[in-house]
């Protein structure tokens, strides 16, 4: 038994947990990412100076509106596809191609896709609206704009659960409600939302954690300007890590949105099951 | 009238996820004098497939698609061959490793990954691996694991343990049995497992920029980033023909295992 396990088990402990545990000690002391410096023990002294440092806030902030918006929206689009997509109507297998197809794309083209379409000149937006804007470069427009290419990323996986959902409730619950008289609204309401919930919970922290820690569409898209405009928590560690080679500063930073992203799932989870009971 | 609304809604989905692909098409399509017009428009004017030669020639695409290929399957191979045994350890002995190892799958997704690249740069680093493609095969087979591990425990659930017990009577060996018995079965499930492997390992793009920062060693995603840099946009068709080809094969893959993914996908999503 423990001898089938070994041949994972070693990558894991040696590639994954350690790294891990190394890392969260790394992130209690000064170490730089370069070659022969002494890295010595400071205790709390980079959270002390990541609670002090605004260009952490801004990008924290960012980071939240940006994880908020694109799981919200991401749900509430991929929801209603799916909803219609559960419907008997012609184009369905359309849709569903279509809604898979940016799952299995890389990253990176998505991001360069969608710098096409962004692109001032050559990019068929401006053209679309009769407008001369650089979206991915605008101050107040970036941010949006990312959350865009985000919920057009996301909602695929989202769909797909969505509709599996909708498909596992049982007919004769909805039969039952008609015989109530109830309307398409209160058996959405009443019958449909109860029934998928444990889903919807599931799939919208999963969307949460995986948001929140985005990296390389952004990185793609914008390397998170203009002036930190779209720099969320990870572009902003990859750069104190690799850029300014602050290890230890970067690992607190992951270290401090791990325990975040913790606290939010554990409050979500939690408030979730309560109303469940 | 509500059959219409629907209707409505339903196009304006296919409108909206499909806009984006039709235009990236749209500019792999068009010639260098027609992307430095003013208005551009949806249909080429002048359809061409220049790009697609001229793509070859701005950087070492080639290149850079073998070693892609080269990292992608032997973590994809590696990957399967060494969480197969673990899948089925899983699988059949429900228990105490069993939650560790479902509760690792859920933990691997919270951490954030800068975390786990540092100290892990740091290691290759130590190792010579940094700037090598075993090194990124190493990072890619570590990630990939827990994913893996959770479909081919699946699978394997699926395979009924009489089967197994009806082999034994007729007097297999245990190794005999899982050969004669369970592998053909489980193949299926193996195929999918590596599929996904291999298009995750195709696709990423974080942990290939980190570890590899020189261009000769570049795999196909840093390649394409590449390409971008102070763009002139003479470069863009060029830009949008190569994006194109890097996605056939991830697309090919994924439309063969699509239907596993998801049932696997929904079997996390409701026990997690």
């Amino acid at each position: 038994m423990w001898l089938l396990m070994l041949p994972a088990l070693v990558p894991v402990l040696l590639f994954s947990v350690g790294p891990l545990l190394y890392g969260i000690g790394l992130a209690f002391t000064d170490a730089r990412n370069v070659r022969n410096h002494e890295t010595a023990f400071v205790g709390l002294e980079n959270l002390v100076e990541l609670l002090g440092a605004a260009d952490f806030w801004s990008s924290f902030r960012i980071g939240l509106i940006w994880a908020v918006s694109v799981t919200v929206l991401q749900f509430l689009a991929a929801l209603g596809l799916a909803l219609l997509l559960n419907e008997n109507l012609r184009f369905r297998g359309v849709a569903r191609v279509l809604a898979v197809v940016p799952w299995a794309m890389p990253p990176v083209v998505i991001g360069l896709m969608w710098k096409l379409v962004y692109h001032p000149d050559a990019g068929i937006l401006n053209s679309l609206l009769g407008t001369d804007v650089n979206w991915l470069a605008d101050f107040s427009l970036a941010l949006p704009a990312i959350i865009v290419v985000g919920v057009w990323t996301g909602m695929p996986q989202t769909t797909v659960v969505l509709l599996a959902g909708l498909q596992g409730i049982p007919k004769e619950l909805y039969e039952a409600g008609e015989v109530d008289g109830a309307g398409r609204w209160r058996r959405f309401w009443n019958i449909t939302l109860p029934q998928l919930r444990p889903v919807i919970v599931a799939i919208t922290s999963l969307d949460f954690v995986w948001n929140i820690n985005q990296f390389g569409l952004v990185y793609v898209l914008t390397q998170g300007g203009p002036g930190g405009q779209t720099r969320l928590p990870m572009l902003f560690a990859y750069e104190e890590a690799f850029r300014y080679r602050f290890a230890g500063y970067a690992s607190m930073l992951g270290l401090a949105m791990a325990i975040v992203v913790l606290a939010v799932l554990g409050l979500y989870l939690w408030r979730q099951m309560r109303e469940a009971r | 009238m509500r059959r219409l609304s629907q209707y409505v809604a339903l196009v304006a989905y296919i409108v909206f996820l499909a806009f984006p692909l039709v235009w990236l098409l749209s500019t792999a399509l068009k010639t260098p004098q027609e992307m430095a017009l003013a208005d551009p428009t949806w249909i080429p004017r002048e359809p061409t497939l220049a790009n697609f030669a001229d793509a070859f020639g701005e950087q070492d695409l080639v290149g850079a698609a073998v070693r892609s290929l080269g990292v992608a399957l032997a973590s994809s191979l590696i990957t399967v061959l060494i969480s197969l045994p673990a899948a089925y350890a899983i699988a059949r002995h429900r228990g105490l490793v069993n939650r560790i190892a479902i509760g690792w799958v859920l933990v691997s997704q919270v951490f954030p990954f800068i975390l786990i690249i540092i100290p892990l740069f740091m290691i290759l680093r130590d190792l010579e691996l940094v700037n090598t493609l075993p090194g990124l095969v190493v990072v890619h087979v570590t990630f990939t694991l827990p994913f893996a591990l959770w479909m081919l425990q699946g699978y394997v659930r699926a395979v009924p343990p009489e089967l197994e017990e009806a082999a034994a009577v007729d007097g297999a060996t245990r190794l005999r049995s899982i050969v004669k018995v369970v592998a053909p079965l489980l193949a299926p499930g193996v195929v999918a497992t590596l599929l996904f492997a291999f298009i995750s390992s195709w696709n990423e793009f974080m942990f290939a920029l980190v570890i590899l920062q020189n261009p000769d060693v570049m795999t196909l995603p840093l390649t394409l980033v590449r390409f971008t840099g102070p763009e002139g946009v003479a470069r863009l068709g060029p830009l949008a023909a190569a994006s194109l080809m890097a996605t056939i094969p991830s697309l090919i893959f994924f439309a063969i295992i699509q239907r596993r993914l998801k049932s696997g996908l929904m079997a996390g999503a409701v026990k997690g």
